[in-house]
């Protein structure tokens, strides 16, 4: 109760700011603390000094967002994101400058503005650049979708390289005064450009490249690790700040491309300290950056109003960054696969943020040759507010208004993640089918070269483990569920709970439902949200488990279309892994089809054995409708699909039982045959259609040990839902309780607990009873994961990983194992696993 | 205009659409057609030329067989004459038999395929029910699919046959590769075979029996442990199917 106050403030918190971005909020109360400090000192005391902002607050938030920018995505996109930065920005910039000298020109303009040409389009190429921190404050909360985000993104980091050109350049034509610029001057200008910007991300390559060798060679000092990763992004910063080259662009190229071969070098922990401390470090920036504008806006000794400069300013650059985005959009369009459609162009136009690049810019001016410096400091923060404030308030509204095309934040279904794949293969499939060699031949063209020299030369050795991800996020999981236990401090939990991050497939639907019905009913029982919390918690951490299994075992597809933000690379050794492994099975299937088709013989086989399986009903019969005296050229789907049956369960059959053997002498033959010569590479050669009974859990006593839990569930599934129900045969639900209820006396859960923990997890009961047939296969799958893999894969080399592991897989089994004991349990759990916390995440 | 020309004098004079040209009854491809093309050059899908096209078709039925999209419905005329070109010299570049048809072993060629893991069966996608051999219409059919949906067609009337590039016929060509058995679902077993050339072997075979179970649960609302068509379009309801089954060369 005594948290209900700070409850209150949370919830309030969290309604004010899913209207109101982070970055107005931050702003507003810059605003009040300046105020504050103004009426207190009578001056302003404290400023967005441009050194500080340049030297210490903006490298971090231009690291962050190249450490972290889905690489992939970027690339893609790169075409769109340069013509936007470059020509997008040049175009604002000098219509921006020329309309502002034509409403000066026809006199609208107050006389103090003492400004000519050269000034203006000084001015507009300050104030034209979009500002890659008030946009990433924005838009990452409104979550519009990914391509939208990086090419928006992308744009405004790379624009800084020519802003700072131009106003580099411009600066320099002022400082001489417009009358002694020379036609040379303005071909150094150009010039300068492309070696201001080019040279930046040189430099940033350059560093990466340094990073990424030294972070080979860390080995036994571990700790350091993370060091090299700021201290080399930041030389790269300052080395180009140094040769006054961009920096932003060597920052962000920097991060950008060391990101692959330092992740893979670093340890788990450095990488978790690198990621904890760059987020951390970008974001108290931003609060920073966004305080000083509020502040230094108060300070109305530097300002000078002019209405007219103010208005025409705000217009020009929303009209003008919206023409130019809809002029290059048309061109781009014309190249695109998925052109950029009118409401997209809105929100790109739309999302033309100015921010603090523009501020510290424009302070930077010098008054004495800048005349009318003052005038553009009060219009560029008033444009800084205007967009961060209005447009920055307005645009979530807008983008739902729209329906612009959201990043949907739903963790990707099973299906989806496997249908996708699916369909990258078809198109990969497609496309050579096609013969048809795009702009993505050159990036397999740059994957082959890194593969071949640059990963060699970058990468530890060990970095080219195999499957480490997964591996990665399975011990990160086991940890996690035993820290949140730990923390719930068992008044939650009873002690057959343990086994729930361990538990079987649900499904989200059923699960969903109940939380949403524990939610509305908020009855008593259940009113302890953190036990709601958990429970959806570990849904979605099975689900990880689940795709991250499938995301590290699933064929790379050989062009992925969509870049994801957490698989950016596919380890060399695992694609050619992968090659062959595919090219096998293959020309194994290959040579089967050509053998049925040849000797005609295991349609009928296939066939008898078909209808062997209960499950196969469907299948057996649409063969039974194949013609058998079919000519042996033609091969269908239906045939090659037998003939695949066929093969697989004999497969499985010589693997584990030796039942019903002797009536396929024939086809067992050619089975055994393939899978001899294929033995040596494969752990099962085979496409096994049935879940092998080849792993079975090591004692009968474990599996009985497992079943409280099932039970615990099952018998309280009847009064969730009809819904639910209605598929869980009653005399199974009998059966079930009969056989847990010895072992329920002995783990029983605590009597005021049962309500809410038996009904969030009763839901999905029946689906995984209506698996009874083999109960253990769906049953415990992230264990069978581990003890599988384990015994399967010996000589694969996760092996070397093991020893680092075990401990970390320790507490999830030994938890099972012993669910009914109780508090010690737990204790035995803490042991576990305060170590690992730090690497948690 | 144009489309009025064709009928009146297509015996003896010579035409070309699309590249191919035609004297007569004579045929030939956009190879060895002198004077080079394009008379007909893009064939964009207007009624006119369409019509004028199927009544030149029809008096030709060997000039039919090597076009491509002669398909009734006007929608999947809209290629190039450059693709098409370039898609039929792939053709006969990938057709080692040179007999006009593809086999089986013509694709199994290609190398990228053999490394593909759905690749046979993308292969067999090409062939129709019980044939062995594929000529170039029904090459173009397939790849048909990949076609992106463009803006205009989006908005299209909805009496005319859907063009093979709609989202449903992209997810149809996807729901067939796993469906072996014709029967409309994707059982276990056959999700199970797919699974296992999908994954590599080092996931046993009880993690992809739980996997397969946990994709037919989320998937299946009517009970039956399958997955149907409007299962699999509704479970796939929020994925741009539009934009990932499609290729820009076939634009």
């Amino acid at each position: 109760m005594a948290f209900e106050p700070s409850r209150r403030v949370f919830q309030l918190s969290r309604k004010v700011t899913s209207v109101v971005p982070e970055s107005c909020l931050l702003i507003l109360l810059g605003l009040g603390l300046g105020g504050i400090v103004l009426a207190i000192a009578k001056r302003a005391e404290y400023q967005l000094e441009p050194s500080m902002f340049f030297l210490f607050l903006l490298p971090p938030i231009v690291l962050d967002s190249g450490y972290f920018m889905p690489s992939r995505l970027f690339f893609d996109n790169l075409g769109a994101i340069l013509t936007y930065a470059v020509i997008g920005t040049l175009w604002n910039s000098f219509a921006t400058g020329a309309a502002l000298w034509g409403v000066k020109q026809a006199g609208l303009m107050d006389a103090g503005v003492d400004a000519g040409l050269m000034d203006f389009l000084l001015f507009g190429s300050l104030i034209s650049a979009v500002d890659p921190v008030a946009v990433l404050a924005v838009f990452e909360e409104v979550h519009i979708n990914e391509t939208l985000f990086i090419i928006v993104f992308g744009e405004s980091l790379l624009n800084d390289a020519v802003t700072v050109v131009l106003y580099k350049v411009f600066n320099s034509f002022v400082e001489m005064g417009p009358a002694h610029v020379q036609a040379t001057d303005y071909l150094k200008g150009v010039a300068s450009f492309f070696v201001v910007s080019l040279g930046g991300a040189a430099v940033g390559l350059l560093f990466a490249f340094l990073l990424a060798l030294i972070t080979r060679f860390t080995k036994r000092v571990r700790i350091i690790e993370p060091l090299f990763v700021f201290l080399l992004a930041y030389m790269a910063y300052l080395a180009a700040e140094m040769v006054s080259l961009s920096s932003i662009l060597a920052v962000t190229f920097c991060g950008i491309c060391c990101k692959k071969y330092v992740e893979a070098n670093i340890s788990r922990k450095s990488r978790t300290t690198v990621k904890y401390t760059m987020k951390t470090l970008a974001s108290s920036s931003e609060t920073v950056i966004f305080m000083f504008l509020g502040i230094s806006a108060v300070d109305t000794s530097k300002w000078a109003w002019d209405t007219a400069l103010v208005l025409g300013t705000l217009l020009f650059i929303l009209l003008f960054r919206a023409v130019g985005v809809i002029l290059q959009t048309w061109v781009l369009n014309r190249f695109r696969l998925t052109p950029l459609d009118r409401i997209d162009q809105v929100v790109m136009s739309y999302g033309g943020l100015r921010g603090a690049v523009a501020f510290a810019l424009v302070i930077l001016l010098d008054g004495d040759k800048v005349r009318a410096k003052d005038y553009f400091v009060a219009t560029t923060i008033v444009v800084v507010f205007f967009t961060v404030l209005v447009q920055g308030l307005t645009i979530k509204p807008l983008v739902k208004w729209l329906k612009v095309k959201r990043s949907d934040h739903h963790k990707p279904t099973l299906n989806e993640e496997l249908h996708e794949h699916a369909f990258d293969h078809i198109l990969a499939a497609v496309e050579d089918v096609v013969g048809h060699h795009g702009y993505r031949y050159w990036r397999d063209r740059w994957e082959q070269f890194d593969k071949r020299y640059l990963s060699q030369l970058l990468m530890r050795k060990s970095a080219y483990r195999l499957k480490d991800e997964i591996w990665d996020v399975y011990c990160k999981l086991n940890i996690r569920d035993a820290i949140s236990f730990v923390d719930q401090g068992g008044h939650v939990l009873s002690a057959s709970r343990l086994t729930l991050p361990s538990m079987p497939s649900r499904t989200s639907m059923s699960e969903s439902s109940v939380t949403n019905l524990l939610r509305e009913s908020g009855s008593g029982a259940c009113l302890d949200l953190q036990v709601i919390d958990t429970v959806r918690s570990r849904r979605d951490k099975e689900d990880a488990v689940m795709h991250h299994v499938l995301c590290g075992s699933l064929y790379k597809p050989r062009r992925r279309y969509k870049a994801s933000y957490s698989r950016h690379f596919i380890s060399p050794s695992t694609q050619e892994r992968q090659d062959k492994e595919i090219f096998q099975q293959n020309m194994k299937r290959r040579l089967e089809t050509f053998k049925s088709t040849k000797h005609n013989v295991c349609s009928a086989k296939s066939k008898a054995r078909l209808k062997k399986d209960g499950r196969k009903k469907k299948k057996s019969a649409a063969n039974a409708e194949l013609p058998n005296g079919k000519p042996p050229r033609s091969v269908t789907w239906q045939q090659t699909a037998a003939v695949l049956v066929a093969v697989d369960s004999d497969d499985e059959e010589s693997d584990s039982s030796e039942t019903e053997k002797e009536e396929d002498e024939g086809i067992v033959f050619i089975a055994r045959a393939t899978d001899a010569i294929l033995q040596g590479k494969k752990a099962s050669g085979s496409l096994d259609v049935c879940p092998s009974p080849r792993i079975i859990p090591p004692s009968p006593t474990s599996a009985e040990r497992e079943l409280p839990w099932k039970g615990d569930r099952g018998d309280l599934a009847v009064y969730i839902s009809s819904e639910t129900t209605k598929i869980v045969p009653v005399d199974m639900q009998a059966a079930w309780k009969q056989s847990i209820s010895s072992l329920e006396s002995v783990a029983s859960p605590p009597g005021a607990e049962p309500g809410p923990h038996a009904k969030t997890v009763a839901g999905p009961a029946p689906e995984e009873r209506q698996m009874m047939p083999e109960p253990r296969t769906c049953f415990q799958f992230p264990n069978p994961l581990l003890r599988s893999s384990r015994s399967q894969s010996a000589g694969s080399p996760e092996r070397t990983e093991q020893p680092e592991l075990q401990p970390l897989m320790a507490p999830d089994e030994h938890g099972r194992m012993s669910t009914s004991a109780g508090p010690s349990n737990s204790r035995w759990l803490i042991q576990f696993n305060r170590p690992a916390r730090f690497s948690d995440g | 205009m144009m489309g009025d020309a064709i009928p009146a004098k297509e015996a003896d004079h010579h035409y070309r659409i699309m590249g191919f040209c035609c004297r007569g009854s004579e045929i030939f491809t956009p190879a060895t057609c002198t004077p080079p093309p394009p008379l007909f050059g893009v064939c964009k899908g207007g009624t006119r030329r369409v019509e004028a096209l199927q009544h030149f078709l029809s008096k030709s039925v060997a000039f039919a067989e090597k076009l491509p999209f002669v398909c009734k419905d006007p929608t999947c005329l809209i290629v190039s004459h450059s693709q098409i070109t370039r898609l039929y010299s792939r053709f006969t570049s990938l057709d080692k038999g040179e007999n006009g048809t593809l086999s089986r072993e013509d694709f199994q060629r290609i190398p990228e395929l053999a490394i593909n893991p759905l690749g046979d069966r993308i292969i067999n996608a090409f062939f129709p029910e019980g044939e062995d051999q594929v000529n170039f219409r029904g090459f173009m059919r397939t790849l048909a699919h990949f076609r992106p949906i463009e803006d205009n067609e989006k908005s299209k009337d909805q009496n005319g046959p859907e063009p093979l590039n709609s989202r449903s016929n992209k997810l149809h060509f996807a729901f067939r590769l796993y469906d072996l058995d014709k029967d409309d679902k994707i059982s276990r077993d056959e999700l199970l075979q797919v699974l296992r050339m999908m994954v590599g072997v080092n996931i046993s075979d009880e993690q992809l029996g739980s996997i397969a179970d946990r994709t037919i649960q989320e998937a299946d609302q009517d009970g039956d442990s399958a997955i149907s068509f409007t299962e699999f379009v509704k479970v796939l309801e929020k994925v741009d199917v539009e934009q990932k089954m499609s290729i820009r060369f076939l634009h």
